[in-house]
């Protein structure tokens, strides 16, 4: 089964299967790691452009090396060089990378829904790489994909999801890929950062960090955007880190297995400690080694590829 | 010059009017309504087995004139007020310059009188440029013809300010409409807050937003006196608010838009920048309130609030995209489809909303359908159903969350001052009578 869509905008639009086929897919493709030619010939002609509205430096680059080690030829747009900083519509902006030819146009976007306005307007694939607070499916994946490694299945776990929720777009795909996966999800935080409407998606609302973790299997730690405090939504990072961050000595009350994830970058001492982020118990670092293998994944299988066995070969 | 409306089923609540009647009108005025008039007439409409309403009226909508001609000129915003069966709009005051001065409110009755198809009431500003700061000079705008003030587009943040607006636009009779809104915690907001904005990861405005000002508006009637009508009331909590705000006798009455009634904020799933608006689609809930408000008369008009925007202007991220949505043409079809075929309004009722209560809350002199009164008619189908096509709006920009939709109700011919300023093609008008 390919994926219904040329496009990747978010894990709400994808059927439980087609998430599974990602996750399939993305297994192979972790094996390149272990080569000593990082080089299969897979999107070899094809173009991808990476649009980047925002700052970023491991989702840029991990799909920057997905491209790559595909044979794709990667291009960057940093928009603060480009024609947009001229005034550009971001429309105008996506019918020319359409006209230069781009096969795959990932786009990063401080405001939600832009890469479905993208979408509808280029006949190329369109990968979501974070759009505002809506979504950032890749990230998901990736996550899916690391507490599958590690715990061995996704359905039936019990995944908390602890800070910023109303602002993350990486809370949102989450959440959509747990719950269509079959895990129970949990959400923490400051009522101030918490949207409505979430009870309503499935989910398991609370302030209370120390019952949120208990019992969980799982625990992914946003990061916490220091410019939410400047605008009143909580009174000082003393006092989040008090409520909401994740020690060593909260990580003791928890199952001793219990898996901690950060989408990164952290604020190493506020949502998390350091010590907790280096630990036995996190998976931080592999997680952005997934992010390279789910990218490979997405982009092979947006191309036409439907076979989680052919892609390594 | 004589026109005989003939053979239609007229209905018209003041005029204890519910029956077939034809209508025979001279020199701009109502001569005889009554059963089978033999008169020779340079014009007959046969409108057998269709609806003959007073004219309707749409208290608030923005023409763009002066500042925004690319988004729509009085001339194109009336022929589209026209083709959707109304005899008069009501203009709101942002324009560019803004309706802030005695010579600007001049300017859009002088540019009516040239261009336009329908009557135009210009509404006044309430503060100088719009600004919620300084009053603007309410008496010489009403003596330049302003029916009413209001900032709408802006709120008046503050209450000191609209406190003296109404004391002092009492002093003419004229209304003060309010834009309702709490731009402190609507800002940044771009629509609903709710289970919606959570899923499409949008800012939200909350409905207290609205109700908050609402609430504080309705305390100011009840110091001042004035007469205070609400805007675009969208909130379950709003319709409350007014509700009880009559119950308890205080001078306030209210308008919804068609979108409050008819969409929900799952419409804005998909991004489509045309169902951005202010104040925003809001629950399911919201729009039974806003039903029920308006079938017990707790909302007293439908007003379109008709928002034109240029393509440019709503072809951009949802966030960027002007709030605004177009309804001269739909605002009866919508009426009809979503309120009068369900029952939630009788035909009566609606010609009540659309056209008495508007005139009534503006002062107009409107006798409706009887011997005498300047002849303002709507002829109607409410049985027809179409398909929303914004290609054949004759407004001049396309900001319609309805293409597509299936709608029934359809404006057969609109008269104004005895003139027929828009009638469909296509036939049903006997063919010799069009001299």
């Amino acid at each position: 089964m390919p994926l219904r869509s040329k496009d990747l905008l978010g894990l709400e639009y994808l059927e439980r299967e087609e998430i599974e086929l990602i996750l399939d897919t993305a297994e192979p493709c972790k094996q390149i790691f272990t080569r000593d030619i990082k080089k299969l010939p897979t999107l070899r002609g094809k173009t991808m452009v990476n649009l980047f509205y925002e700052p970023s430096t491991r989702t840029r680059m991990s799909f920057e090396l997905a491209g790559k080690w595909m044979s794709a030829d990667v291009t960057n747009i940093a928009t603060s060089t480009s024609s947009v900083a001229k005034g550009e519509s971001l429309k105008d902006t996506a019918r020319t990378l359409q006209a230069l030819g781009a096969n795959f146009i990932v786009i990063r976007h401080q405001m939600a829904g832009s890469p479905h306005l993208v979408a509808r307007t280029v006949k190329a694939s369109v990968i979501n790489a974070g759009d505002g607070a809506h979504e950032h499916p890749t990230q998901a994946l990736l996550d899916l994909f690391t507490i599958r490694e590690r715990l061995g299945r996704i359905e039936g776990l019990k995944v908390t999801i602890v800070g910023d929720i109303m602002h993350s777009r990486v809370a949102k795909s989450n959440i959509w890929g747990l719950t269509k996966l079959g895990a129970h999800v949990t959400v923490c935080g400051p009522r101030t950062l918490i949207p409505p409407g979430l009870s309503e998606m499935g989910v398991h609302v609370t302030s209370e960090l120390d019952d949120a973790i208990a019992e969980a299997d799982v625990i992914n730690v946003l990061r916490i955007q220091l410019e939410r405090q400047k605008k009143g939504l909580f009174p000082s990072t003393r006092e989040y880190t008090e409520l909401y961050g994740i020690t060593r000595e909260r990580l003791e009350s928890c199952k001793p297995d219990v898996l901690v994830l950060h989408p990164g970058p952290a604020n190493l001492g506020i949502e998390i400690t350091e010590e907790v982020a280096e630990s036995a118990n996190a998976a931080v670092h592999e997680q952005v080694t997934n992010g390279v293998a789910i990218r490979m994944a997405v982009l092979y299988l947006l191309s036409g590829g439907g076979k989680p066995g052919e892609i390594a070969g | 010059m004589r026109l005989l409306v003939k053979g239609g089923h007229v209905v018209d609540p003041r005029n204890r009017l519910d029956k077939v009647a034809d209508i025979l009108v001279e020199d701009g005025r109502i001569l005889a309504v009554d059963a089978g008039i033999a008169a020779e007439c340079a014009t007959v409409l046969d409108v057998s087995g269709k609806v003959v309403v007073p004219g309707l009226i749409d208290m608030h909508v923005h023409l763009r004139e002066p500042g925004r001609e690319d988004e729509e000129t009085i001339e194109t915003g009336t022929r589209a007020a026209a083709r959707g069966g109304f005899v008069a709009v009501a203009c709101m005051p942002n324009t560019d310059p803004p309706l802030d001065t005695g010579a600007a409110v001049r300017f859009v009755l002088s540019r009516a009188r040239e261009t336009a198809s329908t009557k135009v009431l210009p509404v006044g500003a309430i503060t100088k440029g719009l600004a919620g700061v300084e009053l603007a000079e309410i008496g010489e705008l009403c003596q330049a013809g302003a029916v009413a003030v209001s900032d709408d587009g802006h709120s008046v943040g503050d209450s000191a300010v609209m406190r003296h607006a109404m004391d002092y636009a009492s002093m003419f009779g004229i209304p003060v409409i309010s834009h309702a809104e709490d731009t402190r915690l609507s800002a940044g907001g771009v629509m609903n807050e709710g289970l919606w904005s959570t899923r499409l990861g949008l800012p939200g405005i909350p409905a207290a937003s609205e109700e908050i000002m609402v609430a504080r508006d309705i305390c100011l009637a009840e110091l001042t006196g004035a007469r205070l009508h609400i805007a675009h009331v969208s909130a379950a909590g709003s319709v409350d608010l007014v509700r009880r705000a009559k119950e308890k006798g205080i001078s306030v009455t209210c308008e919804a838009a068609p979108h409050h009634f008819a969409l929900t904020d799952e419409a804005v799933a998909g991004y489509d920048t045309n169902t951005k608006v202010s104040p925003p689609l809001r629950t399911g809930r919201d729009v039974e309130a806003v039903r029920e408000g308006l079938a017990d008369g707790t909302i007293d008009a439908i007003a379109s609030d008709h928002a034109p925007h240029t393509a440019e202007e709503k072809e951009v991220e949802y966030e960027l995209a002007a709030f605004g949505i177009i309804g001269l043409e739909t605002s009866l079809a919508l009426s009809i489809t979503e309120l009068v075929r369900p029952g939630i309004l009788t035909m009566g009722q609606l010609v009540e909303r659309m056209s008495y209560a508007p005139a009534r809350i503006l002062r107009l002199d409107w006798p409706g359908i009887a011997p005498g009164a300047v002849a303002n008619i709507t002829v109607l189908d409410p049985d027809h159903e179409f398909v929303v096509d914004p290609d054949e709006f004759a407004s001049k920009s396309r900001n319609t969350p309805y293409a597509g939709r299936h709608l029934w109700g359809r404006v057969l011919a609109t008269i104004v001052g005895g003139k027929i300023v828009y009638q469909t093609a296509g036939g049903w008008l006997d063919s010799q009578s069009l001299s």
